[in-house]
Order: structure tokens, then C-alpha cells, then sequence
């Protein structure tokens, strides 16, 4: 019975869809298809985290003991820059952007590609050609100068392969660039007739303010960290007090992009968690303007706080007021983000899949990042907690916690569509489970760590400390299992997984009404839009669910419907 | 453990202040994180799919409602802010009666150095009830002077002096971290803070501190030295100068030829030894030399510190002989 009722007067026959369009390694690696591009992206994303995840692995082993288990200080010290360097800059950013976005946006807005198909494989070939470089420099001779790449330090004193990391950071950041303006041509050109801004799927809005940040902002540190390169190459004055250069200055241009870059890295996360609050809740989201423009809110605004990462840097009193009041301006709009979510949820009929379990942790783990965030706008607190665990802790909330568990539970939303097939769904929730748990487990400790005064970046630790990296240490070993147990599951469903079809969870949106897998086109006809976003049934009767281990229920939804109203 | 608090022990008037805002803010957050929790799985609980609860009257707009989440978050931020930007003033506002400490961090130690010329490595002993000033600055790269007892946290600069200070309320020894990556044995750039009765400490320091002492010299009376060495008074101890005089100096502002105005700061002095040409005083010629490289940090403290000393009315030291000096004593 799996006969597909998609393609007209293509019955019975195998139907033709991006995946087996070409079967060459040059299909692939020549591909401008944005879909057939998400996939490479995916992969070699999924590389980098297990790259990245390696080296925490490392590093929380050895933070097993006061004095260090296996590592010299230097090797330490290049495990906890190649995490930070490699999950910043090689998965975070361009996680959901490169590969559920590059996937979704051309559907999400009924186009057949993005703006500039050539660009986007360009911007595939930058990033592999910058993380190679980056990530052989790193295994080859290491770095050692953390992620945040402080000078003088970086630029003068350090004995590593901090040249060659900077220009692999460079090439990947063009990559991060082509993306970004990828997305914006295609979201203001390329929207199918009739469907207007306000029509426009949340995931659309937030990609579309990512976008802005990236665009303004990546040039900003590509330029930064080539400075450093020419100072430490050819000594030339630009940071280093000794040639006349100013240290602060480097952390003001540093954070300029830095900070805005967290929004990039969270900023499609709360995209993809509206997406799945209102399908899983069934009705339109609570406040679709408060969510839209709150979006564009927080790129304008991100691009406003960076000082407050100086606070104890010498920067002026006065400069640092006025950073520490927009930071808690900026927390605003994403505490708008979170009520409307929740009401969302008030009167809607909540459906238990695996992605709505990852959404509600995201909620869960995003506020208790987002407001401990504030303990780092308040100057006063800052004075004390600047660098120390609980600084580690609250940005791996929102990072892992948010941003990773909306990348997490936006693969199983729409891994059916990527791919035809279902994972396997009590496994996923079990997954799910263990992420949350082994999460907390891991990172909670960690607050209280840093209050009391444990200093990030130390390889050696005062004794009184151990307990609480042991727990976290711990914990890191559940959350890897909750990150190894899809990977698995995600592969055996490729083959073993139950056919899909085209809208499983039978939610609104154009790109639940192509076939799963789509077409290379992605639409057999331009759909013309003449309803809202989210239209969901008003009563449960007429929204009947199918059971997601009966195949043939998940088929009966045949593509090029328009939602029931 | 029964003892258990979230922060460190508390051991400076900065912390005593800076606590119950953590708390304050502790508990904000809990109400944030209770609310949100609970009205996520109540919802999720009570409207699941096949629920009998009703959903008559769903929305999916209410601009009341919008503001009035926008604007309590806001507001309660705002309160946040000006009672924590009060702190940092207090924090950032050293009180006039400070004694000064000298501190220098390099690749991985710290050094300190007492205003009579004592000088210690990675401890730091001083008198509790007093406020103490840190004046610190880098040899190399940047380092971060943090003492969790005492809540602060300075990042020490190269090239620039930052400060930081504290009042300690309890005797005690607490420890010193450099809260800032610097390199390979980062982890081990830690030390201890002694504070001691005022007595206690004024016998150690007449002691001589502990073995690492190099000089019976205080700091200005060192300072004194190099700028006799150096020949400093050739041009700034003369009337009609060749340069600006140092006498009351400190704390002024100059005015540049360029028109702009600068405080005399330590910083503004070790600029204006190291780099004269930068910031030339109005109605003078860059004519000093550089004397980078030929002074060392702690020399250059010494240098300030004897610059600083100068004030009209005392003993003047300048000019070291009143027969070279026309105008000597009438300034």
C-alpha cells in the first residue's frame, strides 16, 4: 500500500524526487539545488559536532580531577579552543540556517530554489574549504588561544597555528555572508502571488533577521581576526600596546560581531520552535506580529549590547551603563517570544511527538539561559561572575540548550519531509528525555560552580570544586547519549523507516503540500496563496490525526492540498 | 551541608552590597522560571489532544495582554539596572583615603608592591577596614585580577594601568585567580590574599614583608632615584621650563596642542614617558625621548609614584641642589 497518490497519472511508477534525480558523486557535489545543498551542509555540519563534541568529551574528563587525569596544560588548552572554535564557528551559526533553511525557506514561500542557486553551493564549498583548513590546523599543531581569540595574546605571545585557524574562520565566514544574502533576495523576490510578509511562516521571519545580522556583521569579525593575522605576520601595530596598538580595541570589534552572532545562532532556533509549537497545539500561534517583529527587535538590538562583555575590560564607566541598560532591553523581546509560545499552547489540543517534546525543552532550557543572562547585564553581578562557570553554564543554555534543541527537534519535524521516511518515535522521545536530563545534569552544576568562583579555562582547580565537575562531567556522558542514540535511529530510518508521505503531521505551510521528498522543483505548480499562515482546524472532528506507526494513515494525505478551512 | 550558600564567603563591603542583589535577582528569576514552567505543563497537561477542556473563546491575538508581558519584564529589568548601576558606581569609585598597592601580572604570576617598597609574588597582605587601592598593569599579556571573597574582578592591561578596590571586613585569607586566559599555565596564576588587623599590618609591613624584599627604598624615594639617574630635572625641574613641571601635577588636566584634553593619570604619565610625542602639552615642543625599553614596569611605578609625591608647599625635592635652580624654591 504504498502507492502515491501525489503525481498525477504517475501512479505505480517510482516517482522521480531530488534525491534520486542523480545518482553521480557529481550530482551532488555540482548540485544547485537548495534541498540536495541542505544535505551536504547537514552532513558535514554533523561532522563538525562530533569534532567539537570529541574535545568536550576531553575536556570534561580531565575537569574529573583537580590536577588534571591524562592532558598537559597546553593540550588542554587546545581541546577547549577547538571546542569553542569548532562548534561556534564550524556548527552553530551554520546549523539551521545552512541546512533547514537552505532546505525549507524556497518551500516554506513556495519558490523553486533560492535567489542565487550558484552562490549557495559556493557557500557549501567556502565552508568546507575554511573547516578543513581550520580543523587540520587544529588536529595538525592545535590553537590554543580559546574562540575568543583576545589579543595580545593571540596576536604576539601564542606558539600555535593561530594564522592559519583565523583564515579558516575567514573563508567560513564568507560562506555564513552568501547565506545570509541568499536568504534575503529570495524572502523579499521569490515569495509564491498572494503570499504577503504576514502570511509568512515565523521560521521565514526569523530567518530573515538572522539573515540581516549576518550580513551586517560577519564582515565585521573577518576583518577583526585578519588583523590579527597581519599583526602576528608582519608586526605591524593594530592591537599590541608594544606597537602602539590597543588590546580593548580588538574586544570592542571582537563582541561587535560576537554577540550579535548569538543571535544568529538563536535566532532560527525560536523560528523552528514556532513552527512546532503551533502544529503540535494545532491553532495559530499567540501574537504573530509580537513574534515576527520581536525577531527584528532582537537583531536591531543585538547589534546595540556588545560592551557588556567588558565591563572589567578598563572600558569606560559611562560606556558600560549604557551597554548594561540596552542588554536589558534586548532581554524583552525574547521574554515576549516565550509568553506567546506558552499562550499558544492555552486552548490548543497538544499532540506528544517527538519534536513538541524537544520544543517544550527548548522553552524549559531558554528561559533559565535567558535569565541568567541578566546576572551578566547587571554590572554589579557581573563584577564578580565575569568569566567564571556561570558565565560556561548560561551561554550553554542558550546554545545547547536552545539552540541545539531547536536544531534537534527541527530534524525530527522535518526529517519526513527531507527524507520520505519516519524515525522510529518512541526512540525519539527516549532521546529527547535523555538530551533534557543529561543537559540539566550537566550544565546546572555548573552555575553553581561559577558563584562560587571557579574561573573558565583553568585546566588545574581548587579542590573544593570537584564535586561539581564530577556531576557535570557525568552528565556529559548522558547528554552524549542522547545525541548518539538519533544518529543511529536517523540512519536505520533511511532505509527501515515507514514512508511518510507528503504531510505526516498534517500541518499547514507550503512545504507539508509537495511530496515528501519534494520534487527538484520543489512544486509541480507555483501554489497561489489565498489563506493566513497556520490555518488549523477550529475543532478536533475535523483535524483527525494519523497514528504515527500506521503507514497507511501517514499516506492518506495526498500533496497540492490546500489546508482545510 | 548545612553551611551551604550559593556565593562565596563574604569578605569586603562590596560584597556586602553587590549580595542582596544576586538575591534579589535570584529570586526574580524564580518567579520567570516557576510561572513559565508551570503554565507550560499545565497547558500541556490539561489541553492534550482528546482533552474534554474547553476550548471556547481560543485567541490568537490580544495587544493588552502583549503590553502588559512587554512592559512588566521591563520595567522590573529597568529597576535591575539603576540598582546595579549604583553598585558599579560604588565599585568603580575608589575612595580618597585608599592606600595604594601596586600590582603587575606577566605569564604567570602576580606581583605586588606595598608603598614603603615591599614586594611580594602571588600573596597580598592588607589591612582589613581600610579601602585599598590596586593599581595594576601587565608585563605581557591580559591578565584579570579576581578575589571572589571580595566580588571584583579587573582585567590588568598591557600598556595602560586599570585599577580596582576593596574594603576588607574580615580578617582572613582568601584566594587570588587570574580570571582572564593568558596562556599556558593560566590555571596557575593564583595566589592568596591575606587580610590583617591594622596593627598586624603595619608590623609586617615594618618587618619587611616576607623574604622577596629588594629594596629598603618606599616607592617614591626609588622613584626619586631613577629620575635623578635619568636627569628628569634637566628640563622639568627648571623655570621658565622647557617642559610642564611635575609639582601638582597629578590629577590635573593639560591641554594639548591639538586642542584636546587629557587627565594626568598614571596612564597619561607612563604614555608620556614611553611615547612623549603623542600627547604634546599646549605651548611646549616634542623634544623629550622615549624611554621605552630603558625603564621596567616596576621602575616606571616607581616613577609615577614619585611624580605623584610632588606637591607645592612640601620639602620640594626638585631641583635636587638649590645653587643649579634660579627659581628654585619661588614655585
Amino acid at each position: 500500500m504504498s502507492v502515491q497518490t501525489a503525481t498525477p497519472g504517475a501512479t505505480e511508477q517510482p516517482r522521480t524526487h531530488y534525491l534520486n534525480a542523480g545518482h553521480t558523486i557529481a550530482s551532488w557535489l555540482l548540485t544547485t539545488d537548495h534541498k540536495r545543498i541542505a544535505i551536504l551542509y547537514m552532513i558535514s555540519i554533523t561532522i563538525a559536532f562530533f569534532i567539537g563534541g570529541a574535545a568536550a568529551a576531553m575536556i570534561r574528563i580531565e575537569l574529573t580531577s583537580p590536577t588534571g587525569v591524562m592532558l598537559e596544560h597546553e593540550t588542554y588548552n587546545k581541546m577547549f579552543s577547538m571546542h569553542g572554535i569548532v562548534m561556534i564557528f564550524l556548527f552553530l551559526i551554520p546549523s539551521i540556517p545552512a541546512v533547514l533553511g537552505n532546505f525549507l525557506i524556497p518551500m516554506m514561500i513556495g519558490a523553486k530554489d533560492l535567489a542565487f542557486p550558484r552562490l549557495n553551493l559556493l557557500s557549501w564549498y567556502l565552508y568546507m574549504a575554511g573547516s578543513i583548513l581550520a580543523v587540520v590546523a587544529m588536529i595538525t599543531g592545535g590553537v590554543d588561544t580559546g574562540w575568543t581569540f583576545y589579543v595580545p595574546y593571540s596576536s604576539v605571545y601564542a606558539n600555535s597555528n593561530v594564522v592559519l585557524v583565523i583564515c579558516g574562520a575567514f573563508i567560513v565566514g564568507f560562506s555564513s555572508i552568501a547565506t545570509g544574502i541568499n536568504f534575503i533576495a529570495t524572502i523579499h523576490k521569490m515569495r509564491a502571488p498572494g503570499l504577503t510578509w504576514f502570511r509568512l511562516p515565523l521560521f521565514v521571519w526569523a530567518h530573515y533577521a538572522t539573515s540581516i545580522i549576518i550580513v551586517l556583521g560577519t564582515p565585521v569579525v573577518a576583518i577583526t581576526l585578519a588583523l590579527v593575522a597581519v599583526e602576528r605576520l608582519f608586526h605591524i601595530g593594530v592591537f599590541d600596546p608594544a606597537q602602539g596598538g590597543d588590546p580593548v580595541l580588538f574586544q570592542h570589534l571582537f563582541w561587535f560581531y560576537s554577540h550579535p552572532a548569538v543571535y544568529i545562532m538563536i535566532l532560527p532556533s525560536m523560528g523552528v520552535v514556532s513552527e512546532m509549537i503551533t502544529c503540535f497545539s494545532r491553532r495559530k500561534p499567540f501574537g504573530y506580529n509580537f513574534i515576527a517583529f520581536s525577531s527584528l527587535a532582537i537583531a536591531v538590538f543585538g547589534f546595540l549590547v556588545w560592551g557588556h562583555h567588558m565591563f572589567v575590560s578598563g572600558q569606560s564607566v559611562y560606556l558600560g551603563i549604557v551597554f548594561s541598560v540596552l542588554s536589558f532591553v534586548v532581554a524583552v523581546p525574547s521574554a515576549v517570544k516565550t509568553f506567546n509560545w506558552t499562550a499558544t499552547m492555552y486552548k490548543g489540543r497538544i499532540w506528544f511527538t517527538a519534536p513538541m517534546l524537544y520544543a517544550l525543552g527548548f522553552i524549559g532550557l531558554f528561559t533559565i539561559g535567558g535569565l541568567t543572562g541578566l546576572f551578566l547585564a547587571a554590572m554589579a553581578t557581573d563584577v564578580h561572575l565575569h568569566d567564571t562557570y556561570f558565565v560556561i553554564a548560561h551561554f550553554h543554555y542558550i546554545m545547547v540548550g536552545g539552540a541545539i534543541m531547536g536544531y534537534m527537534g527541527g530534524l525530527h519535524f522535518w526529517w519526513p519531509k527531507m527524507t520520505g521516511r519516519m524515525y522510529p518515535e518512541s526512540w525519539a522521545k527516549l532521546a529527547a528525555g535523555i538530551t533534557f536530563l543529561g543537559y540539566n545534569l550537566t550544565f546546572f552544576p555548573q552555575f553553581i560552580m561559577g558563584l562560587q568562583g571557579m574561573t573558565r579555562r583553568y585546566h588545574y582547580y581548587p579542590e573544593e570544586f570537584q564535586a561539581l565537575n564530577v556531576l557535570s562531567s557525568a552528565g556529559a556522558s548522558i547528554l552524549a547519549v542522547g545525541y548518539i542514540i538519533p544518529l543511529a535511529y536517523f540512519l536505520w530510518s533511511l532505509w527501515y523507516g515507514k514512508k511518510a508521505g507528503p504531510n505526516p503531521w498534517r500541518a499547514a505551510g507550503l512545504e507539508w503540500m509537495t511530496d515528501s521528498p519534494p520534487i527538484t522543483y520543489n512544486f509541480e505548480k507555483t501554489p497561489i496563496v489565498t489563506w493566513e499562515a497556520y490555518e488549523y482546524p477550529e475543532n478536533e472532528e475535523d483535524d483527525p490525526l494519523p497514528d504515527l506507526d500506521d503507514e497507511d494513515q501517514l499516506l492518506a494525505v495526498g500533496s497540492g492540498e490546500a489546508p482545510k478551512r | 551541608m548545612p553551611d551551604f550558600t550559593l556565593l562565596p564567603e563574604q569578605a569586603s563591603t562590596f560584597a556586602e552590597k553587590m549580595d542582596p542583589l544576586f538575591y534579589v535577582m535570584v529570586l526574580l528569576s524564580l518567579f520567570f522560571i516557576v510561572l513559565v514552567f508551570t503554565l507550560v505543563i499545565f497547558f500541556a497537561v490539561r489541553y492534550r489532544r482528546g482533552s474534554k477542556a474547553s476550548r471556547r473563546g481560543a485567541s490568537s491575538h490580544n495587544v493588552k495582554l502583549e503590553i502588559v508581558w512587554t512592559a512588566i519584564p521591563l520595567i522590573l529589568g529597568l529597576v535591575v539596572f539603576f540598582w546595579s548601576a549604583k553598585l558599579f558606581g560604588y565599585v568603580r569609585t575608589v575612595p580618597e583615603d585608599a592606600v595604594e598597592i601596586f600590582v603587575i601580572g606577566k605569564q604567570w604570576m602576580w606581583h605586588m608592591q606595598h608603598p614603603n617598597g615591599v614586594r611580594e609574588n602571588n600573596e597580598l597582605h592588607v589591612p582589613a577596614g581600610r579601602p585599598i587601592k590596586l593599581v595594576m598593569i601587565s608585563q605581557d599579556v591580559i591578565h584579570d585580577l579576581y578575589v571572589p571573597a571580595f566580588r571584583i574582578h579587573q582585567d590588568v592591561l598591557p600598556g595602560k594601568y586599570t585599577y580596582a578596590w576593596f574594603e576588607a571586613t574580615k580578617t582572613g585569607k582568601y584566594r587570588i585567580y587570574c580570571g582572564q586566559y593568558c596562556g599556558t599555565q593560566h590555571s596557575e596564576m593564583t595566589g592568596f590574599v591575606y587580610v590583617m588587623e591594622p596593627a598586624e599590618y603595619q608590623a609586617w609591613l615594618a618587618s619587611g614583608g616576607d623574604k622577596t624584599r629588594m629594596t629598603q627604598l618606599t616607592m617614591d624615594e626609588a622613584g626619586q632615584q631613577i629620575y635623578d639617574r635619568l636627569q628628569c630635572g634637566s628640563c622639568h625641574g627648571f623655570a621658565p621650563a622647557r617642559a610642564p613641571s611635575l609639582i601638582d601635577l597629578y590629577g590635573t588636566k593639560a591641554k594639548l596642542v591639538d586642542g584636546r584634553t587629557v587627565t594626568v593619570d598614571e596612564t597619561y604619565i607612563r604614555e608620556s614617558i614611553v611615547a612623549p610625542d603623542l600627547k604634546i602639552v599646549e605651548g611646549y615642543q616634542a623634544i623629550m625621548p622615549s624611554y621605552k625599553n630603558q625603564l621596567s614596569e616596576d621602575q616606571l611605578l616607581q616613577l609615577i609614584a614619585f611624580i605623584k609625591s610632588l606637591r607645592s608647599g612640601m620639602q620640594a625635592p626638585i631641583p635636587k641642589k638649590e645653587a643649579d635652580s634660579p627659581a628654585g624654591g619661588a614655585r
